[in-house]
């Protein structure tokens, strides 16, 4: 292992990667609820204020509406705000700025201004959390022009991801996926990154295609891995990007195994299963040998944390969606 | 009682010094504050609050605190052993919400945060409902109307405009019953908060605002959400502001009193400031060494509101050990009914995750729910079939 490789947890890549950017850049801010001495509730921001400042790493009020809206205002001053909002069903109160404003600045002045607004958010479930604590409302942005959405699955990416994201001029929504924060990997602080918004194929395989992003990625190389044991050889195909999505290379990753299996946390209803089924059809219809399924969410509340293992897509879910897609 | 409009704010003097520097915003004392009770239990009067209370009354007081207290340790225990996902400690608190759940009338109506389990318990609602959300088997599961007691609330200041509209219903209704609204110092800052008060000032709706300013949003300080003390805000939407001592069981009471009868007699909303303490972590996650001293602690240690409450009756003799005794026997038995409970909560069947999703029922929740079960069902096949 060379010098420029190390092995840590997504959390700490994340604190890493925002303190080389408040070192490369003193437009970028950090700002959000206990993201200064408390280092925020997951720590990503540890020690990021003891080291530059109140003024560059900052409590805000709790307002999300007011956090995001005066990011926004920042932003047109020329800052790089980084924001942070503590958990995935805590961003509502600032949907308002992000869909009517955010998004939607640089068109109406005809490009003339630029929104460098990163939006952190902690998203998903699995750490028996109790409710507003464990949701993937990034459908809900996706659905909206203006906005990058964008989800790393490993301590790599959520380094590099974020640095791409805070040099990005539109705004990012940067979904961290939060039940991994404490899973390690190598990080290559020297390495070249490819594109922010390109997919990878994780795993390589024959006959079928798991795509996934953030903490579903796990669950589905797990499953491969279970696959290949009974003989069954499944690519898996780490999106990174919500918006835009790199249909280009699951597209080939479906022109190769034929068969197709989306997996998110996020309900499957109008989710990003769905539109990803659509395209590919649409892309690759004569190559599918089975309809292109979907594993994910119910259309009900996410449900309290004892239930959450029935509710979150799991080995045995993902397994059983490969059965039905390689049965056809 | 009528409540004047000296208590919105202070002279023009004290308000610039307010917004100059921390101090007057932190120690929570000047002409404004509402006291009855010295934190060494003596009794003061104050001109425009009063309490007259029996003995009786007051011994019960105490009793509500201790047994609060008791319940509230004994949850932080039951998470430490796992029993609970989490807790949010009202350690400090509770003169501030016993005072004031014990003013509310029965058919007054009550919207929480995820903290007030002192005041659920003045409206006699089952603490065992309490734990159930923080043990991860509902998200909620209580019937709000039973005790006219609203769900815990979490996504921070959305309750206040609840019980706005609560209130403005109650309003239409011609009814003389009043609505009161908890949230925190942090909440204060939340949009929600600022458009309830709009609301409410402007239908002049029977509902009290009470902020426990306990200094501490997890780890930030009140002066993080306003420069001036939080009950001066209701000044500027027309709507008087008091602040009380927050430690103070019986201060709480005659202010809380006040402002819903205030509301209730038609002059509309009334904000209460609670000035006290969050002894605790923020939550049982939350390590508040990162960001608070324990001097600032042990100084607010000394303001405790059941010692303070018990030098009282000492002092005048209004319980004797038999009292005090047969107090300790009963918050062992709610303990120990409490560790029971918990222990016995039955995890919630799957099927529940589709539940309650809509009243009038939804086609896609039937067919996903009846995929459920056929998934379910052939997982158990599987098991019997090859013992997996
Ligand atoms: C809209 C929203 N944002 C953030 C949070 C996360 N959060 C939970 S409690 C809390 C602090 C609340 O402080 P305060 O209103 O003073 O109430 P306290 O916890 O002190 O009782 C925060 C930021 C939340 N629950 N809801
Ligand atoms: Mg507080």
């Amino acid at each position: 292992m060379d010098r420029t490789t190390r092995t840590m947890p997504i959390a700490k890549a994340l604190n890493e990667s925002l303190r080389k950017a408040l070192d490369d850049d003193p437009k970028v801010l950090v700002m959000g609820e206990d993201v200064g001495k408390l280092g925020g509730v997951f720590r990503i921001t540890d020690g990021l204020q003891k080291d530059f400042g109140e003024s560059r790493v900052i409590d805000t009020p709790l307002a999300e509406s007011g956090i995001i809206g005066t990011a926004i205002g920042l932003a047109l001053r020329g800052y790089r705000p980084v924001t942070e909002i503590q958990f995935d069903g805590f961003v509502f109160p600032a949907y308002d700025q992000i869909v009517t404003q955010l998004a939607k600045m640089h068109a109406r002045a005809l490009g003339k201004i630029k929104l460098p607004v990163v939006i952190r958010i902690p998203y998903g479930g699995g750490i028996g959390a109790v409710e507003h604590h464990s949701e993937s409302p990034e459908a809900l942005f996706a659905h909206v022009a203006g906005l990058k959405i964008v989800s790393p699955s490993n301590a790599n990416d959520a380094y590099w991801m974020l640095q791409q994201a805070i040099q990005c001029d539109d705004p990012v929504i940067f979904f961290e996926p939060k039940r991994r924060y404490w899973d390690k990997g190598e990080v290559d602080v020297a390495a070249v990154p490819g594109d922010l918004h390109k997919a990878v194929v994780a795993r390589p395989g024959t006959d079928l295609t798991l795509a996934a992003y953030g903490p579903m990625v796990k669950v589905c190389l797990e499953a491969a891995a279970v696959a290949a044991e009974e003989g069954r050889s499944l690519e898996v195909v780490d999106l990174r990007s919500l918006s835009p999505i790199d249909f280009d290379t699951v597209q080939a990753s479906v022109e190769r195994t034929g068969r197709l299996v989306v997996v998110h946390e996020a309900p499957v209803f109008y989710g990003a299963g769905g539109e990803i089924a659509a395209r590919i059809t649409e892309r690759s219809f004569y190559h599918l040998e089975a309809p292109v399924l979907r594993v994910g969410g119910f259309h009900a509340p996410y449900p309290p944390a004892r239930l959450e293992e029935e509710y979150l897509p799991g080995l045995d879910r993902v397994l059983d969606a490969v059965d039905r897609a390689l049965a056809f | 009682m009528s409540v004047k409009s000296t208590a919105v704010g202070g002279s023009p003097a004290k308000s610039r010094a307010a917004s100059r520097g921390r101090s007057k915003n932190r120690s929570g004392d000047g002409p404004e504050f509402v006291q009855l009770l010295t934190p060494e239990g003596e009794r003061v009067e104050h001109s425009e609050y009063a309490v007259d209370l029996t003995p009786q009354e007051l011994r019960g007081l105490y009793r509500d605190m201790v047994l609060t207290r008791r319940f509230d340790g004994e949850a932080v225990t039951l998470q430490r052993q796992g029993e609970l996902g989490l807790w949010a400690s009202l350690l400090g608190q509770e003169a501030a919400q016993i005072g004031s759940g014990r003013a509310t009338r029965h058919d007054d109506y009550v919207f929480p945060t995820y903290r007030e389990h002192g005041v659920a318990w003045t409206r006699d609602v089952d603490p065992l409902n309490l734990l159930g959300m923080f043990r991860g088997v509902n998200n909620g599961g209580w019937d709000p109307n039973e005790n006219n007691f609203h769900l815990y609330t979490i996504v921070i200041g959305s309750q206040t405009l609840h019980a706005t509209g609560y209130a403005m219903g109650v309003a239409k209704d011609g009814a003389d019953s009043a609505v009161l609204a908890y949230f925190g110092d942090g909440a204060s800052s939340q949009g929600d908060v600022a458009e309830a008060f709009t609301f409410a000032a402007v239908y002049n709706a029977p509902v009290v605002f009470f902020c426990q300013n306990n200094q501490w949003a997890i780890s930030e300080p009140t002066e993080r959400q306003s420069r001036v003390p939080i009950y001066q805000r209701a000044a500027g939407y027309g709507f008087p502001g008091v602040r009380v001592d927050g430690n103070d069981v019986l201060a709480v009471l005659a202010v809380t009193r006040a402002a819903l009868d205030h509301a209730r007699s038609g002059q509309g909303p009334m904000l209460v400031e609670a000035f006290t303490y969050r002894m605790g972590a923020h939550t049982t996650t939350d390590d508040p060494t990162r960001y608070r001293s324990d001097e600032e602690r042990e100084e607010w240690a000394g303001k405790d509101p059941i010692a303070r409450l018990k030098a009282y009756l000492d002092r005048e003799g209004l319980a004797d050990e038999a009292f005090y005794a047969e107090v300790g026997a009963e918050s062992d038995a709610l303990a120990k009914r409490v560790r029971e409970g918990v222990r016995g909560m039955p995890d919630p069947e799957p099927m529940a995750i589709f539940e309650h999703a809509y009243a009038d029922g939804h086609a896609l929740v039937d067919e996903e729910r009846a995929r459920f079960a056929e998934y379910q069902a052939s997982f158990e096949d599987t098991t019997a079939g090859t013992g997996r």
